[in-house]
């Protein structure tokens, strides 16, 4: 670092950290929450959603917007990832001949390991993603494993699937964006339903996985975006190192 | 016809998921024209919303969800005259964009249409929107959204160091932003604006508040680009695409702005409002720092696009000093220098878009006399040069005059001068570098090997010979934009009425918790005698510094020493736009450090 | 002591933006981006805590029962996995300029030269 970089750093750090911590020490103690947010919305999901899953009914209901909001960062990001990572004119891969001699020298137990792991994780994932309302769980979280089951089976030495993913990668943007324009419908089925952007307008239920009126839906939507974005972003990422620069 | 604010959003957004759902069914001319619809559509909804809203306060509910026990337990809208105003704006904005990408922009369809469409959903989201963490969800939207335009050049060097400046300045603005939410939310229970702001005026000033007023509004200056968090400004959009430069200045910077008048009227004023004169100071101030630092700098640069990046800057310092001010005459002189000074800029970008597409080089020596054959463009770009030094008595002087006699109301008499000063600085910077390419006068001279020499990627494929109408129209549309909003006589009275509904603190609690306030119309001031003198004087100083740029190492004696002696006093500042990402952030660390000090003594 | 995670939130805060002040290596600079991240986030879920609080999940709890605030477990919730993508991006940008200045360190890959 420069002179002038640390000493301006030095200043500003002692400041800024400083000064976070002074104004946050000034709040309630840990463990002193009190305002009434929180508390009316966590005692409120019940009766009015007869969903258990607090957490997942402010996200999907209450602050259904936000997630709307969040939900398009997240396909933004994507697109952005696909646009910046595109083929330029002039540049090759190497592409299947070394996938497959990578593949060779990984060990045969982690690739079995790998195969294995993957069927039960994406039974986890629907199991996630479909109680999201009742246990924790839902949609981000299973969209998350789901990429984790591909990425285990690549790391575990089928690097091939990668490359799989990348050639068929129309069904996984297909099903991505499906994801987002599902979400935005089910806001569109409140306006057009129930009067509100966003109303949930399917009936509550009383207990079991069709509870939470579009939650269940909302749930689906987001695990099939987020599963399908995080598919398409290793994709990418793997195609890079594909093409023969070391990082 | 409330749902039109929701759908102002939800449908650029819905259309963006579907346009990458049938992508590969989908012609680039097909992907142009729905995403040119899309935006046209939204621009309509939000026009339509400004015209319903009138002074009034509209609160949409998102889910239905009203508020129970006084607690807002959902999202809503609040939209009146100035954030339906500005979002119209910023989709008419987008509509002149993409008609100027259409046919010839090199860019990877319908990828670039959707990073759009999503860019202006997060811009319009921004600007209706009454929740905090609302605000920040259309923050973030925005800022990635532009991310991954303004690093759209992946083959320029310098494309991609100024999408990693961009992108890392603006993450941490974003953390700093999500942490002051963090720490109010903690203070008042509160997400919602209104019910933040009845909280924070019963519980009035204390340490927490200092401080998460410190990193929100840190955070959006950032956003903004005022002086010391913008040095990411000028790397950013001296790279990105035209189109998307058109938006960027035109609209995003603004947007930053509009968030701290947002958060003071509606919450903050609350706690902070016996301190205004604190806080005032030290928002002018920055605003004054900004507007002289970014016009000495517009005056230094070759690169044409930097230029602007450097005027945009100033800018954004003359609109914090409108919003600084605190007062209703400050905001809303504010709101008409924000609307007609948008077009200009635009419509400068636009022009140098132009040149880029014909001549493929953006830096002013290199162009030397080779715009000679473009009459038009040149004509449009000296309009904006002057424009931009406040002549009257067109839209941006109108804008600044309602600025200036708010100053002088709050006592702020030195202000006007030193705006005039910096429009003058600016002009003078466009007015130097349109004569020197567009007429080829002064000397082709020197030869820095800067960021202008770098062979830039084409923008655009073909077509070099003639200007398309699909760029030249969205600069005549600009242009007539920016005359307008002076010449129009109703402007400044429903600039004036809008302002007095956004700065009214308890009619907004009113609105949000079921009744809405009445509030009438009100009358504005027309410039005074001094308000010309001031135009005239900057429209000139524009003009005279413009010829000495151009000549004055011939004609003028002691102009070469003199200049010699300011290049020289400048050279420590330049220096300070290293281009390295680790000087901006310390930069940042330093400028909210100082923020926070400052404020503090408004618990003094 | 009852302020302990607000100190811990400072520190990550600070220690991540030391790491991206100093940082000699884009892809260590993105990190510590994530570490101020989680500044954030440790931040905005300390101050929803109650004490002796539960989950606020009610599936084997009865409805009436104190639970920590769910409104901070909601936004940090959506942040995470969509911070992540925004990583991503950012990395992807990386991986570019390693191509185009065949280097990954932040200092020397500057273009802008004022």
């Amino acid at each position: 670092m420069t002179r002038g970089r640390s000493v301006t750093a030095l200043i500003g750090l002692v400041l800024l950290v400083g000064g976070l911590a002074w104004g946050a020490t000034g709040l309630y103690g840990f463990g002193h929450y009190h305002a009434s947010y929180g508390r009316i919305v966590a005692h409120a999901s019940v009766p009015d959603r007869s969903a258990t899953n607090s957490v997942v009914v402010t996200a999907f209901d209450y602050r259904a917007f936000d997630t709307l909001g969040e939900e398009f960062i997240l396909f933004v990001s994507v697109v952005g990832v696909l646009v910046l990572l595109r083929r330029l004119r002039g540049e090759s891969g190497r592409d299947e001949e070394n996938v497959a001699e990578e593949d060779r020298r990984a060990s045969e137990s982690t690739r079995w390991i790998g195969l294995a792991a993957a069927g039960p994780l994406v039974v986890v994932t629907v199991y996630i993603v479909v109680h999201g309302q009742l246990t924790p769980g839902g949609g981000f979280q299973g969209g998350v494993i789901l990429m984790s089951a591909i990425a285990f089976v690549a790391v575990g030495g089928e690097s091939m699937v990668l490359l799989r993913l990348r050639r068929t990668s129309r069904w996984v943007e297909m099903a991505e964006s499906a994801g987002a324009a599902g979400f935005a419908m089910i806001g569109f089925g409140g306006l057009i339903a129930a009067g509100v952007f966003f109303q949930n307008f399917l009936p509550k239920g009383t207990s079991g996985l069709l509870t939470g009126g579009v939650i269940p839906l909302a749930n689906i939507a987001v695990g099939l975006e987020v599963g399908g974005a995080l598919l398409m972003v290793i994709a990418e990422l793997f195609d890079q190192r594909l093409r023969g620069r070391r990082l | 016809m409330n749902q039109l604010a929701p759908l102002a959003v939800a449908v650029p957004l819905l259309g963006a998921a579907l346009l990458v759902l049938g992508h590969s069914l989908v012609p680039r001319i097909a992907a142009e024209l729905l995403a040119l619809g899309l935006a046209a559509a939204s621009t309509v909804m939000t026009t339509l919303l400004l015209i319903h809203v009138g002074h009034g306060l509209t609160i949409y509910w998102f889910g239905g969800w009203h508020p129970r026990e006084g607690v807002a337990i959902g999202i809503d809208f609040a939209v009146s005259a100035i954030g339906a105003g500005l979002a119209a704006f910023v989709s008419s904005l987008m509509v002149l964009a993409l008609v100027f990408s259409i046919r010839y922009l090199d860019v990877r369809h319908p990828y670039y249409q959707v990073m759009m469409l999503t860019f202006m959903a997060g811009m319009v989201g921004f600007c209706l929107s009454g929740d905090l963490f609302n605000m920040f969800v259309m923050f973030e939207l925005m800022s990635v959204a532009a991310v991954a335009l303004v690093g759209y050049k992946i083959s320029e060097g310098a494309a991609l160091e100024g999408g990693l400046n961009f992108a890392v300045i603006n993450t941490i603005g974003a953390f700093l932003f999500l942490l002051g939410i963090a720490l109010i939310y903690a203070h008042t229970g509160a997400l919602n604006l209104g019910q933040m702001g009845a909280s924070l005026r019963r519980s009035g000033d204390d340490r927490v508040v200092v401080v998460a007023f410190t990193l929100i509004v840190g955070a959006l200056l950032i956003k903004a680009a005022v002086v010391p968090f913008h040095f990411w400004l000028a790397d950013a959009y001296a790279v990105a695409l035209t189109p998307v430069c058109l938006l960027l200045a035109g609209a995003m910077s603004e947007l930053g702005i509009y968030g701290v008048g947002q958060v003071w009227f509606t919450a903050f004023q609350g706690a902070l409002g016996s301190h205004l004169h604190v806080v005032r100071a030290i928002l002018v101030g920055a605003g004054l720092l900004t507007a002289l630092w970014g016009g000495a700098m517009a005056l230094t640069e070759d690169h044409l696009k930097r230029l602007l990046a450097f005027v945009t800057i100033s800018f954004v310092g003359v609109f914090l000093i409108g919003v600084g001010l605190l007062s209703e005459d400050g905001v809303a002189g504010t709101a008409v220098y924000v609307l007609a000074d948008g077009f200009a800029k635009a419509l400068l970008f636009a022009c140098v878009g132009i040149l880029q597409h014909r001549l493929g080089k953006v830096g002013q020596h290199r162009l030397h006399g080779r715009g000679r054959s473009m009459v038009a463009t040149g004509v449009l770009f000296t309009a904006g040069g002057l424009l931009i030094a406040t002549v009257p008595p067109f839209g941006p002087f109108l804008g600044k005059a309602m600025i200036d006699d708010a100053a002088i109301k709050a006592g702020y008499g030195f202000v006007p001068p030193l705006v005039a000063l910096a429009s003058g600085l600016c002009g003078a910077a466009v007015l130097a570098a349109g004569a020197r390419v567009f007429c080829g006068w002064g000397d082709p001279g020197r030869d820095a090997p800067d960021l202008a020499d770098e062979d830039t990627e084409p923008e655009t494929r073909e077509g070099q010979t003639r200007t398309p109408a699909t760029m030249f129209g969205p600069a005549l549309v600009l242009l007539a934009g920016a005359v307008a909003c002076g010449v129009w006589s109703g402007l400044p009275g429903l600039a004036a009425s809008a302002a007095h509904r956004f700065t009214d603190f308890p009619g907004y609690h009113a609105a949000v918790f079921g009744t809405a306030r009445h509030l009438g119309s009100v009358k504005s001031s027309s410039p005074q005698w001094f308000d010309y003198l001031y135009g005239a004087a900057a429209t000139a100083l524009a003009i005279v510094l413009a010829g000495l740029e151009l000549w004055g190492e011939r004609g003028v004696p002691g102009w070469k020493r003199a200049s010699a002696a300011v290049a020289a006093a400048m050279g420590p500042i330049r220096s300070l736009h290293s281009g390295r990402v680790g000087d901006y952030t310390a930069a940042l660390a330093l400028g909210i450090g100082v923020l926070g000090v400052l404020l503090a003594a408004t618990l003094v | 002591m009852s302020v302990y995670p607000y100190i811990v939130a400072a520190w990550l805060l600070g220690a991540g933006l030391y790491g991206v002040m100093s940082s000699r290596n884009y892809v260590h600079l993105i990190i510590c981006l994530t570490v101020m991240q989680a500044s954030t986030y440790v931040l905005l879920l300390s101050v929803g805590y109650v004490s002796h609080g539960k989950a606020p999940i009610f599936a084997d709890i009865p409805t009436n029962s104190t639970v920590v605030d769910p409104v901070v477990q909601a936004l940090t919730l959506t942040d995470v996995v969509v911070e992540a993508t925004v990583v991503a991006l950012l990395l992807a940008l990386v991986v570019q300029a390693n191509k185009r200045f065949n280097t990954v360190d932040p200092d020397a890959m500057t273009r802008m030269r004022e």
